[in-house]
């Protein structure tokens, strides 16, 4: 595996602006704000994290990126283009998997190809895919058949399948126990790195973020404002028990008011 | 200690030392029904009908529960070398408790009268219609299930695109909902008056009840599917650049089957209490036509045949349509097996 730095980013993903992004819902009349001005700028092929309290409006941010929800106020803009709706070139990965219970899983990953009709001259890329997430010999199952880990490899090989410029990561790995957990991020920061995309992680889990980005963005209780942004430079491969890691997941936490429990 | 409490909870097989063999089994099984039926073709043949009666082919049905005696017998020797004849023990119970019935209505009828006439009729006067009536009979079938058929497509596919329109659409949500609240609860039956002078044949009236019948269910259950399809299920086809059209063809529709194929169910149902009640009352053909036909010539043994034949009909179609909804929704988990 190639070592890579933070500031070495692959090439090939795409770039993403916020600015002063605002979002809110409306509750039987009543207006319940969820994004307070968010301004942030990723860079092409950066891994970035968005670590809050739960219910705090990290998915609502991501559904904006993705292009499912039109923000109250401020724009989104993709490679200095504004996002007005969803695009097979930023595609999500849901907390859960909801594959389509009733395709199989190769049918489930071809399922982005279908929808633009590059299925018959892409074929070849749903076996690379599955190959990618290690799920060759399930080509023919059907979701019930697999474990949580696997339909969560299939749900990533549904969005890799696209060759997405920016993928949006809906703590992926929330529902799986924390064995699979461990081996699915090192897998993330493996396909991350060779295939070069942008990616924008939400959790709650702060080991998680500074694992696998190159920089946290930490947000305050909803209204969702950005709090403290913590770079993270360690080299990848990164090693969980990385005294520096340590040290930023202290200072992580002291943001989010949790330090007490250090 | 769990696993001794479950070594003594497992309920036991029923053990009878050297019958417990499956091969065993299914011989003695066999042999049993074989018995059975060979006393119900000795009851008809040789114990003498009551007084001033006369039923023909008497030997006929004895001669054919006889062979059907030979038969099982043969099949339980069969099962003792070929494992594919022992499946049949499964039925053997059923064979049985059959011929015990038949025993009784024939000991209840034709031997001792118990039972009044015409109304009940012994087995042999069935036999007597079917091999007397046949023409009739098979007419009847098809002219039957060429209505059904007709009618029951027509109704289910318009069931189908108005539910999906519904559940999809607010604008048709909007003008057909109120129209299928209104009307759709009323029973197809009630239409049938106004239905047979508005068509220019009673065959097509009885079409458009029948399909009328079948749509209101399929409409139904088809809206709630299409309604109830998880969101989520969008947001992800829309993310990968999915139109509107696969929304609606490969989202939408494979994730509503389910409820579809309960709507088709139901509807089946209905079209058949239709499709009698027409031809009873509209069609000059078919088994409903028939057996009013044959009530109103106190035919009752007629009657009985139709209705045997009907039950198999129906019985047939229900089995057609869960094969179906099997091999489609095979990717459902804890299907009901039929």
């Amino acid at each position: 595996m190639v070592a890579a730095t933070a500031s070495d980013y692959p090439v090939g993903g795409s770039t993403l602006t916020l600015r002063e992004v605002s979002h809110r819902f409306d509750l039987e009349g009543q207006p319940l704000p969820v994004l307070d001005r968010i301004s942030l700028q990723v860079g092409r092929g950066e891994f970035v994290a968005l670590l809050g309290p739960s219910g705090c409006g990290k998915s609502t941010l991501l559904r904006l990126v993705a292009g499912l929800d039109t923000p109250t106020a401020g724009s989104l803009l993709t490679e200095g283009r504004e996002i007005k709706g969803p695009d097979p070139s930023r595609v999500v990965v849901f907390q859960d998997p909801t594959l389509y219970p009733w395709r199989t899983v190769w049918s489930n990953v071809a399922l982005g190809l279908e929808a633009r009709g590059l299925l018959r001259t892409h074929r070849g890329r749903i076996e690379d895919a599955l190959r990618l997430v290690g799920l060759t010999g399930f080509a023919n199952a059907y979701p019930h058949q697999l474990s949580g880990g696997m339909a969560q490899r299939a749900a990533l090989a549904r969005a890799l399948v696209n060759d997405p410029k920016l993928l949006i990561l809906d703590e992926p790995l929330g529902q799986l126990d924390s064995l699979t957990r461990i081996t699915m991020q090192g897998e993330l920061v493996s396909l991350w790195q060779r295939a070069g995309f942008t990616a924008l992680l939400v959790t709650h889990d702060v080991e998680e973020a500074l694992f696998l980005a190159g920089r946290v963005i930490v947000l305050s209780q909803r209204p969702a404002c950005i709090k403290a942004e913590i770079t993270n430079a360690r080299p990848y491969p990164r090693h969980r028990g990385d005294p520096h890691l340590a040290d930023l997941r202290h200072q992580v936490l002291a943001q989010l008011g949790l330090d007490a429990n250090w | 200690m769990s696993s001794v409490v479950d070594e003594v909870s497992r309920p036991q097989k029923p053990g009878f030392g050297f019958f417990a063999g499956s091969t065993t089994r299914s011989l003695v099984g066999g042999l049993s029904a074989a018995a059975a039926w060979s006393m119900v073709a000795a009851l008809t043949a040789f114990w003498p009908d009551k007084p001033e009666s006369d039923w023909a082919y008497t030997g006929h049905f004895a001669a054919a529960c006889g062979a059907l005696a030979l038969a099982l017998a043969l099949g339980a020797f069969a099962g003792v070398r070929f494992t594919v004849f022992q499946r049949l023990q499964r039925l053997s119970p059923w064979l049985f408790a059959l011929a015990l019935f038949l025993a009784a209505w024939e000991a209840a009828t034709a031997k001792l009268g118990l039972l009044p006439l015409p109304f009940f009729p012994p087995p042999q006067a069935i036999v007597e219609v079917v091999i007397e009536d046949w023409g009739r009979l098979v007419a009847g079938i098809f002219a039957s299930a060429r209505l059904l058929a007709t009618g029951y497509f027509l109704g289910a596919a318009a069931g189908f695109v108005i539910g999906v329109a519904i559940g999809w659409s607010r604008l048709a949500g909007y003008w057909i909902h109120p129209i299928l609240r209104f009307i759709g609860p009323l029973p197809a039956t009630a239409w049938l008056p106004l239905a047979f002078f508005v068509f220019p044949s009673s065959f097509s009236a009885s079409i458009f009840l029948i399909a009328l019948a079948t749509g209101f269910p399929v409409t139904v259950l088809t809206w709630s599917g299409v309604a109830g399809v998880n969101s989520a299920y969008y947001d992800i086809a829309r993310t990968l650049g999915a139109t509107q059209r696969f929304l609606v063809l490969k989202v939408a529709i494979p994730a509503a089957m389910p409820h579809v194929f309960v709507g088709l169910f139901m509807g089946l149902g209905n079209s058949f209490a239709v499709l009698v009640v027409a031809e009873m009352l509209g069609v000059k053909a078919g088994l409903g036509w028939y057996l009013q036909w044959a009530q109103g010539w106190a035919a009752y043994a007629n009657m009985y045949a139709a209705l045997l034949l009907m039950a198999f009909l129906c019985s047939g179609l229900i089995t057609l349509l869960f094969r179906l909804r099997d091999r489609l929704l095979s990717w459902q988990k804890g299907l009901v097996r039929w």
